[in-house]
């Protein structure tokens, strides 16, 4: 699971009002290179939640982002490369994601999240 | 050549995972006509609902291949050993998408809304009883509950949620699904819709219906049910779409 998916992932569980961001509990993270594409990164850039995303790079173990981002940060490569890295390279392999709101914990298992609700939640 | 579709020795399989069928093939095939459009269409988000073995989101995203490097890919299904599965075969075809164990985009779609710039869904669509709908394993992968419409009517507000102003959505029906009713509820949301492929086999008689926001179908649907009060609203629609194609 990409940071990508973790920025559009909330809790879907019934009378959750502040189900985003999901907290991370990390066992296995790897990283993979992914092709840079720059047009990606600026067409994403305005529906990413970027403290989410810093939070979450952390956790994974990646302190280079800065802590606040605009828009004019896309003219910098630098700010690109760092950007693509977090979003698009760092994997959640093993591990959970938790509810903010409850604690419930959603597995991550093969590097995919399981959102999946049990009776009494939906 | 690059092959534009997944290649069915590349595609993984478990005991409890739909495989390529009929329906997959016809659903491709219809994407595969529809390319040149699509890769002008410059998605930047695709994303499938109920992805199987993976065999369809993965033909997507080799089709669209290098001329949309920057497009990502979101595939879910409420089966597990599904996901796995398509993430396998994503693999072997050096693809990727973001995967999610999912009761269709539950979870994503309060993020993703407004984001999905191509949907494709090849959902459960046999007619069956409704106790069969949502049970785990391989009978989710048809059991389509009355007229084969159950699951069918529960994804179209989360494909009218998650489409973008400029989204797309492919749809495989059965005659039995009754497609031109499901287009009419479409229309509704000002949806414009058109089989892009028929296909009969020996058992089902299919439909890929492709449904895009269509200004004149909200126009038409704002007249005839809002008369007058309809003309401010309609104006400003007008003036959402232009905006929105000056930053597109
Ligand atoms: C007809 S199969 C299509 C599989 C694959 N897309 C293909 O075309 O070969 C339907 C798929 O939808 C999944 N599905 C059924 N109900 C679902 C739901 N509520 N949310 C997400 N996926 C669902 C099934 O598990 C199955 O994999």
């Amino acid at each position: 699971m990409r940071l990508l998916t973790h920025n559009m992932l909330s809790s879907n569980i019934k009378g959750v009002t502040n189900g985003f961001p999901l907290l991370i509990e990390v066992e296995k993270v790897v990283e993979k290179q992914v092709d840079f594409n720059e047009d990606f990164l600026r067409n994403m850039f305005a529906k990413i939640e970027w403290k989410a995303l810093v939070e979450a790079s952390r956790t994974m173990g990646y302190t280079e982002l800065p802590e606040n981002s605009e828009s004019s940060m896309l003219n910098s490569d630098e700010f690109l490369r760092k950007f693509h890295h977090a979003l698009l390279e760092l994997h959640l392999e093993e591990g959970a994601l938790v509810c903010p709101e409850t604690g419930r914990k959603f597995p991550v298992n093969k590097g995919i999240p399981n959102m999946l609700l049990h009776e009494d939640e939906v | 050549m690059l092959s534009r579709t997944a290649q069915i020795r590349l595609v993984s399989s478990h005991p409890e995972v739909y495989d390529p069928c009929d329906d997959s093939f016809a659903l491709v095939d219809a994407l595969l006509a529809d390319r040149a459009n699509l890769v002008e269409h410059c998605p930047s988000i695709c994303m499938e609902v109920g992805c199987g073995s993976g065999y369809v989101i993965t033909s997507l995203a080799l089709m669209l291949g290098k001329d949309s490097s920057g497009c990502h890919f979101f595939a879910t299904d409420i089966n597990a050993h599904a996901v796995g599965v398509t993430r396998k075969t994503m693999e072997a075809h050096g693809c990727h998408a973001e995967l999610v164990t999912t009761d269709i985009a539950s979870g994503l779609e309060t993020r993703l809304a407004g984001s999905v710039d191509v949907m494709v869904v090849n959902p459960p669509y046999v007619p069956t009883p409704e106790y069969e709908v949502g049970q785990f394993g391989i009978a989710s992968a048809w059991a389509g509950g009355e007229n084969g419409r159950s699951v069918i009517d529960k994804i179209l507000p989360v494909a009218d949620k998650l489409l973008s102003d400029k989204g797309w959505l492919y749809l495989v029906t059965l005659t039995a699904n009754n497609p031109s009713e499901i287009c009419l509820q479409m229309r509704k949301k000002g949806y414009a819709s058109r089989i892009v492929l028929q296909r009969s086999t020996e058992e089902e008689n299919l439909h890929i219906i492709k449904f895009w926001r269509d200004l004149d179908t909200q126009l038409e649907f704002l007249d005839c049910h809002s008369g007058v009060m309809a003309i401010g609203v309609v104006t400003s629609v007008f003036k959402g779409k232009r905006v929105a194609q000056k930053h597109g």
